[in-house]
């Protein structure tokens, strides 16, 4: 049979078959698995069929959790259904899982396998969230790449079907979910021959219904549960055989041959590997090498790892084999051994094998690398005497000193492979643009192929490296490329950050795009790079892919530029042929996006290769430049010696001993890494600034700050540093700064749209524009520099009330400098927070955008002020976050309680007076809060005394509570897929609890971080993942939800249809006694708009009545006399939902998609905005 | 009463025909346009820009972000099909075409040789009966001479020409050193019509913001005269159909455009403001008009006014011009401002 052959991911190849091979599909959204149902969800959309000519019901869920259930109900009813989860979500799917496999019926979910958050959150790969479902009783099959991924996807739903035993099938995230291949296509008739219709039936047969009613999952008692429990005993013992039997069956189908342990490697090998996962390809790859070189060793692969087969372990295993390394991608801190290893031993013991020493190594952990350098370090370390047992490999542990060495230097790869590294941007293009090529070179020649691709941690500026192999064998590779042929750095500000050239072989090709010309080129070069490009003879080719990108209207986008040049210098095809299939693949990409797009990447590919010329490096280094440190001398040691390497890249040297032992991470790093990331930054205009502050507010990433001073502060002021005369009342004969940090922006320019002053010559110009951030680099470094040297206005003295964007202003910012996207709607309101509570402020953040811009390593942009103090932050998991910060609230409640009790208890040894003002201070405003404070310094002083005397021992106990008398600020922040769907049940129990805690909702409508899936928050008509034909239901009134409760205080906000507004309502929101709930409009990059104009999106989405401002004060029905709570803050609407929704790709794509649906959804959505303006209405008139 | 014309070879019922405008936007505004009595219907146009523009800005919005975070490599289902550029125009005239029984003149606006007239192609393909081509170039460039301009009009004429088959109408503006060479070198590349004249979409400033708007004003009668005269001096001296376009509201108008030698008269200003039953009234007045004058048939007065038919050909000359200046002034002593 002639299968079609793709290029595609692991996702794709398991949600191809699951599709396939299923009526029902549960989803929901988790990384690295999210792209399995996005594939589902579309293919539904477009009506693509499964194997039986029917069209998949895919359905979003509201957590992994909730597609358990759903998954556990549509097969109880006879369906096959699946779902698709990792890590987190597999966790919450472990009490359905139990009850699937004890009621033994058949499914399979596809798991792209990744770590746990423990002392951190990782997406990337290991096993240890399949690992935790080990005694749930499901069957698990594991994938190793994308062709094993289509296959077993398809064994694996035949043996579940036949055995009755449900099955994980499991693959590595990122390494083999991500990476792109060569895979054949199963076809229907496959499938049908796998799974057959008596199976289908059966299962049928087995049904819920009324028709032939039963019960099932009944309660049982001491006297038969354990009896119930080992009664599907003989479905386990067949599982194994059944697997097999499905194996063999799928070879006689396809030739591709599997067993339930296949072994690789000498028959006769006296060291062994055993392991599962696409790390059995690189080890692989080295046993074929070392068994070349005469050496006896051996992989035993584990396909089918529960229900675990010792009969067929021990016939797989070689008997000669002497030492065996079992290697597991998973961490049981405490444990005898991690599960593979203890399987292997259990497994020896019960097969009476013996005189074979076993030892336990771990690697891979979080995707860390697995190469063919560390597989040899493990054969190596086997042939020891007393080799490690639980060893790690791939880090140096030199705390327990697990580590064992390896050569790094090792290399199994054949000189007949092409592999070609690409450094770009995430906005340049360069993975599509490479991700073409490899299907390209996938599809259009013999060579096989494998793409991967790796990005940075932040969202805006982000670095991407694109590792591309292709060759004539098929590839094993499953790590990154060390030693390239092809190495193409596609920015060329990368060479002063980053050692690009340290993966380039010997005599490579360097392609580097340069906006200097080939002559000048080679000057701007740092020495460090001339002498690699010497030293490793690399032929260099240079093309000033800007020049070209801009003169097709491509902007910055160089990807086809420099995708024609590669194919040029490549050689894969021949010249003319790479052009038609790069022209082809363009066609196919962007083809349905309008002729003129195509056009465009046609002229960029058609200037490319006569704009790329040969630069012929001189013998000596010329150059006087050094790469730049990474960072300042004046950053803190642990910046300097941990935060630093992660920066350069080098963050998998570091040691264990460099890090923290239970995730624990000082603040304030962010303001050490210097992006320089933005082409145009904000210039203060003195003569037209009007000092409103509003650009302080909305920047994103804290780059705009002012402050207010005395004048004899300038004396030593940089000469180009800006000042004019402070319009505070309060602040007499005081100067005023406007400074911004140009290393830190990111260019978004919605400061420039919020400025409301305009120049009166130049209309276009305001009292703050944009300029180009290079030549204002050095002096702007050194006037932002002294303005973080003046003083720092005082929170609780000088007469100001910081309750309005003006006053607000002045106000350290203690969230700066995130790695959130460029114009960020969410980060506005996180720093102004930040201003207003963050130095008395504990921060409970659900994962999400959130949490990576706010957590993710090498730096965190929350900070502290001068005196040390500013928000504690942690984020717990997605769906509890709420619950979290309550626990935080609970705590401050108890503690300060107690203190306050040994304050009382003490009042006589620290002093009435002292006593008696700490209990009765108001802290009410900024004044009392450091009344206060000096109170409990003056308190920790006598204190100190104490314990030197007196009561030692109540004294040391207060002293440790002591800061709980000064009031405490919780807030619970998050996006709207916690606050509307995973986490609703427990922030409802929150809101629920009366206690004083504020959960800020980032409302953009959808998943954000993991791109884009719809919420329950997700606005009627608009297309999002998950809803690819449009969302056909309304967004959840979160705000009329919790209003019912009567209790708390409400409200919805959007600072660019009203800074003032918001401003007040997160003080009230705050001040309010009880809990509070402020859900703030944020544009986002999802939504599809010019970033720039999120704020106008943001008024117009109040003034089309689709975001109406109000706020359900509770407090306001104790007054006297007692007044409505419910405060509309906006006026009825005054332009059409289409005038605000259109400007938006998420609904106008609907209309250029299906303009009859799109048409259809906005007169539905305009009739709920009309009809819900007219229900807040009244009920703000009520009395 | 005969009361029809032809329009480039088109048999229409009558000469008041409803110009590009938003009522057009939809199937639903055409039909009500045939049942308002319509004899055909030039729809909204097709913008150069907006072929381009919108396919750029889905692009654009697809991409940006895209492949740049690992966990959101994109943010957008990627959907099977987009009406991106002209599929939604085109997809019109053709339901345009099945739905009614009148001529469909598609519109298309642009000024560049470039790949977007194959669109024309595509509107011929779709149905359309005839293409008006709207050329509009603001000549903002200083060192652009008025010779290359007119060539660029005449290039984007000539490779349309290539394109279709069905005839193409040219829309004007009236800003032309020399319009009668102008509108002779259109006809000599083969302009089946000339409609004179587009009116533009001229910016306005927004004191309040200190900002340039946008601003749409509808035409009025006043507006007729220039048409009107250029009509007039052109009419049977090149020889194409003419078409009156800008300040047709009245019946007066109606006849005044007819007997300057245009086949129709074509009104959006007055539909968009009265409805669209200002169709038939300003019909009823023709109607009575040539009634009372015992006109049998339009064609009777098709040019009747033209140059080529005056006694005084001069009328509608410079010295006209004199004569219209003076009379308008209030100044008593005759002193210009």
């Amino acid at each position: 049979m002639n299968r079609p052959l793709e290029t595609i991911e692991g996702n794709e190849a398991a949600a191809y078959v699951a599709y396939k091979t299923n009526e029902v599909i549960a989803i929901y959204p988790i990384t690295p698995s999210s792209t399995m149902g996005e594939y589902a969800d579309q293919w539904m959309a477009e009506g693509k069929k499964n194997m039986w000519g029917s069209v998949p019901v895919v359905k979003e869920m509201q957590s992994e959790g909730g597609a358990a259930g759903a998954i556990h109900g549509a097969l109880q009813a006879g369906a096959l259904a699946t779902t698709f989860t990792a890590s987190q979500g597999l966790l919450l799917m472990i009490p359905n899982m139990y009850k699937i496999a004890g009621e033994l019926t058949s499914t399979v979910f596809h798991i792209a396998a990744r770590a746990l958050a423990v002392q951190a959150l990782s997406i990337f790969g290991d096993h240890s969230d399949v690992m935790a479902t080990r005694s749930t009783g499901w069957a698990m099959l594991f994938s190793n790449s994308g062709q094993e991924i289509m296959d077993l996807a398809l064994v694996s739903r035949a043996a579940t079907l036949e055995s009755r035993v449900p099955f994980l099938h499991v693959f590595d995230g990122f390494r083999s979910s991500a990476e792109v291949t060569k895979i054949e296509f199963l076809s229907d008739d496959d499938m049908k021959a796998m799974v057959t219709d008596d199976l289908v039936q059966a299962h049928r047969a087995r049904a819920l219904t009324p028709d032939r009613p039963v019960l099932r999952g009944a309660a049982q008692d001491p006297d038969v549960y354990f009896q119930g429990r080992e009664s599907s005993n003989p479905y386990y013992l067949a599982t194994p055989a059944i697997v097999q039997k499905a194996m063999d069956q799928f070879a006689g189908l396809t030739g591709r041959q599997y067993h339930l342990f296949d072994y690789v490697g000498a028959p006769d090998a006296e060291r062994v590997i055993i392991m599962m996962g696409s790390g059995c390809e690189a080890a692989e790859e080295t046993v074929d090498y070392l068994l070349a070189k005469g050496e006896k060793v051996g992989l035993l692969k584990i396909r089918l790892y529960r229900p675990f087969s010792i009969e067929h372990f021990i016939a797989a295993l070689p008997k000669t084999v002497k030492v065996i390394a079992a290697m597991d991608r998973t961490k049981e801190p405490g444990s005898a051994g991690e599960p593979l290893y203890q399987d292997v031993i259990t497994a020896l013991v019960e097969g009476d094998v013996s005189g074979i020493k076993v030892i336990g190594g771990r690697y891979g952990l979080a995707s860390k690398e697995f190469n063919t350098a560390m597989v040899k370090g493990i054969y190596d370390e086997m042939t020891k005497a007393k080799p490690k047992n639980h060893f790690v490999v791939g880090i140096n542990d030199d705390v327990t000193h697990n580590s064992i060495d390896y050569d790094p230097d090792f290399s199994t790869e054949a000189d007949d492979v092409v592999r070609a590294v690409f450094y770009g941007l995430g906005a340049d293009g360069t993975v599509g643009a490479n991700k073409n090529s490899i299907k390209i070179i996938g599809e259009e020649t013999p060579n096989y192929v494998q793409g991967y691709f790796v990005y940075d941690s932040k969202k805006s500026g982000s670095r991407t490296i694109s590792h591309l192999r292709f060759g004539p064998r098929p590839i094993k590779s499953t790590y990154l490329i060390r030693h390239a042929n092809f190495v193409a750095v596609h920015q060329f500000g990368f060479f002063e950050r980053y050692n690009v050239l340290e993966v380039a072989a010997k005599g490579a090709v360097l392609l580097i795009n340069s906006p200097f010309g080939v002559e000048a080129t080679w000057d701007q070069l740092p020495t460090q790079v001339q002498q690699q490009i010497i030293d490793k003879q690399l032929k260099v080719f240079v093309i000033d892919g800007y020049d070209v990108a801009k003169a097709a209207g491509m902007g910055n986008r160089v990807n086809t530029v420099m995708q024609a040049c590669f194919f040029a210098i490549s050689g894969v095809l021949p010249r003319d042929e790479a052009i038609e299939q790069i022209k082809k693949a363009i066609k196919k990409t962007y083809g349905k996006r309008g002729e003129a797009v195509v056009k465009m990447n046609y002229a960029a590919v058609d200037a490319s290769i006569e704009n790329m010329h040969e630069l012929k490096a001189p013998a000596q280094a010329t150059s006087t430049t050094a790469m730049p440190a990474v960072v300042s001398s004046a950053a803190p040691d642990f910046v300097k010696n941990f935060t630093a390497k992660i920066i350069a890249g080098e963050g998998n040297l570091l040691p264990v001993s460099a890090m923290p032992v239970d995730g624990t991470y000082p603040t304030g790093t962010a303001m050490w890494e210097k992006r320089n990331i933005a082409l145009e930054v904000p210039v203060w205009d003195t003569d037209v600034c009007i000092q409103c502050g509003k650009c302080v507010l909305v920047c994103p990433h804290a780059v705009i700050r002012a402050k207010t001073y005395d004048p004899a502060e300038l004396t030593n002021a940089p000469a180009t540093f800006k000042s004019s005369e402070a319009r505070w009342k309060e602040l007499p004969g005081q100067k005023y700064t406007l400074q911004v940090a140009v290393e830190d922006c990111t260019g978004c320019a919605l400061c420039v749209e919020a400025c409301p002053a305009k120049n009166k010559s130049i209309s276009g110009k305001k009292a703050i524009n944009m300029a180009p951030q290079i030549p204002l680099r050095e002096t702007e470094r050194a006037n932002w520099d002294f303005f973080l040297e003046l003083p720092e206005v005082s929170r609780a003295e000088g007469g100001i009330k910081y309750n309005n964007v003006k006053n607000v202003q002045l106000l350290q910012p203690l969230f700066e400098f995130s790695g959130a996207c460029s114009g960020c709607g969410e980060t506005p309101y996180v720093k102004l927070v930040s201003q207003l509570f963050g130095d008395r402020a504990l921060v409970a953040n659900a994962t999400g955008c959130t949490s990576i811009y706010g957590g993710n390593l090498p730096t965190t942009p929350w900070t502290f002020n001068k005196a040390g103090r500013g928000p504690a932050w942690a984020n717990s998991l997605f769906e509890d976050n709420a619950e979290f910060g309550l626990g935080m609230r609970l705590t401050l409640d108890k503690q300060s309680q107690y203190a306050r009790e040994l304050v009382a208890r003490m009042r006589d040894q620290i002093g009435a007076e002292l006593a008696d003002a700490l209990l009765n201070a108001n802290q009410a405003d900024e004044a009392g809060i450091e009344a206060q404070r000096n109170r409990v310094a003056e308190l920790k002083l006598k204190l100190n005394t104490l314990a030197n005397s007196g009561s030692p021992a109540q004294a040391k106990d207060l002293h440790s509570l002591a800061d709980l008398l000064v009031k405490k600020s919780v807030w619970i922040m998050g996006g709207d897929g916690w606050a509307y769907d995973i986490g609703y049940g427990g922030l409802d129990h929150v809101l629920a609890s009366g206690l004083n805690v504020n959960v800020l909702v980032l409302d953009t409508e959808v998943y954000s971080n993991t791109g884009g899936q719809a919420s329950k928050s997700t606005p009627l008509g608009a297309v999002a993942k998950f809803a690819a034909g449009g969302k056909p239901s309304g967004k959840k009134d979160l705000g009329g939800m919790a209003m019912t409760y009567g209790n708390v205080y409400v409200a919805t906000i959007a600072m660019g249809a009203s800074d003032a507004q918001t401003v007040r309502i997160l003080l009230e929101a705050e001040a309010y006694d009880g809990p509070s709930l402020v859900i703030a409009y944020s544009h986002c990059i999802a939504h599809g708009i010019d970033m720039s104009k999120g704020l106008n999106q943001q008024k117009l989405a109040v003034e089309s009545g689709y975001w109406p401002l109000y706020h359900y004060n509770p407090a306001l029905k104790a007054q006297t006399p007692s007044r409505n709570p419910f405060v509309l803050d906006s006026a009825a609407p005054k332009v059409q939902l289409k005038d605000f929704a259109y400007n938006e790709t998420r609904y106008r794509m609907l209309s250029q998609s299906d303009p009859v649906t799109a048409e259809r959804l906005m007169a539905e959505a305009q009739k709920e905005v009309t009809e819900r303006w007219h229900r807040l209405d009244m009920q703000a008139k009520a009395q | 009463m005969d009361l029809s014309t032809t329009y480039m070879g088109l048999k229409l019922k009558h000469p008041i025909v409803p110009s590009a405008s938003p009522l057009s936007k939809n199937l639903d505004g055409i039909r009500k346009m045939e049942d308002a009595g319509a004899p055909a219907v030039v729809m909204y146009s097709l913008f150069e820009e907006q072929i381009e523009w919108e396919s750029r800005v889905l692009d654009h919005y697809l991409s940006y972000g895209s492949e740049s975070f690992a966990e959101a490599t994109s943010y957008y289902p990627d959907l099977a099909h987009y009406n991106v550029g002209p599929d939604e125009y085109l997809n019109l005239i053709s339901k345009a075409k099945a739905a009614t029984s009148i001529p469909i003149i598609g519109s298309l606006n642009g000024v560049s040789t470039g790949g977007w007239i194959e669109y024309a192609h595509k509107i011929q393909e779709a149905g359309a009966d005839a293409i008006e081509l709207n050329l509009y170039y603001i000549a903002t460039d200083l060192l652009r001479t008025g010779a290359e301009v007119e060539q660029m009009y005449l290039d984007v004429v000539r490779d349309v020409k290539k394109t279709v088959t069905i005839p193409v109408a040219v829309k004007l503006s009236p800003f032309f050193s020399s319009t009668a060479n102008m509108a002779y070198r259109l006809a000599a590349q083969g302009a089946d019509a000339l409609v004179l004249f587009n009116r533009f979409y001229q910016p306005d400033f927004d004191l309040e913001h200190l900002e340039v708007v946008p601003h749409l004003v509808l035409s009025n009668s006043n507006e007729l005269r220039l048409p009107l005269r250029w009509t007039a001096i052109l009419h049977g001296r090149v020889p194409v159909d003419f078409a009156i376009t800008t300040g047709v509201h009245r019946t007066e108008d109606v006849l005044k455009g007819l007997m300057a030698g245009a086949k129709v008269t074509m009104m959006a200003s007055e539909l968009l403001e009265h409805g669209l039953g200002r169709i038939n009234q300003v019909l009823e007045g023709v109607k009575s008009w040539m009634i009372e004058r015992e006109y049998e048939s339009v064609s009777q007065m098709i040019g009747s006014l033209s140059q080529v038919n005056l006694a005084q050909p001069a009328m509608i000359e410079r010295a006209n011009y004199m004569k219209n200046l003076l009379s308008w002034s209030p100044d008593p002593t005759g002193v210009l401002m």
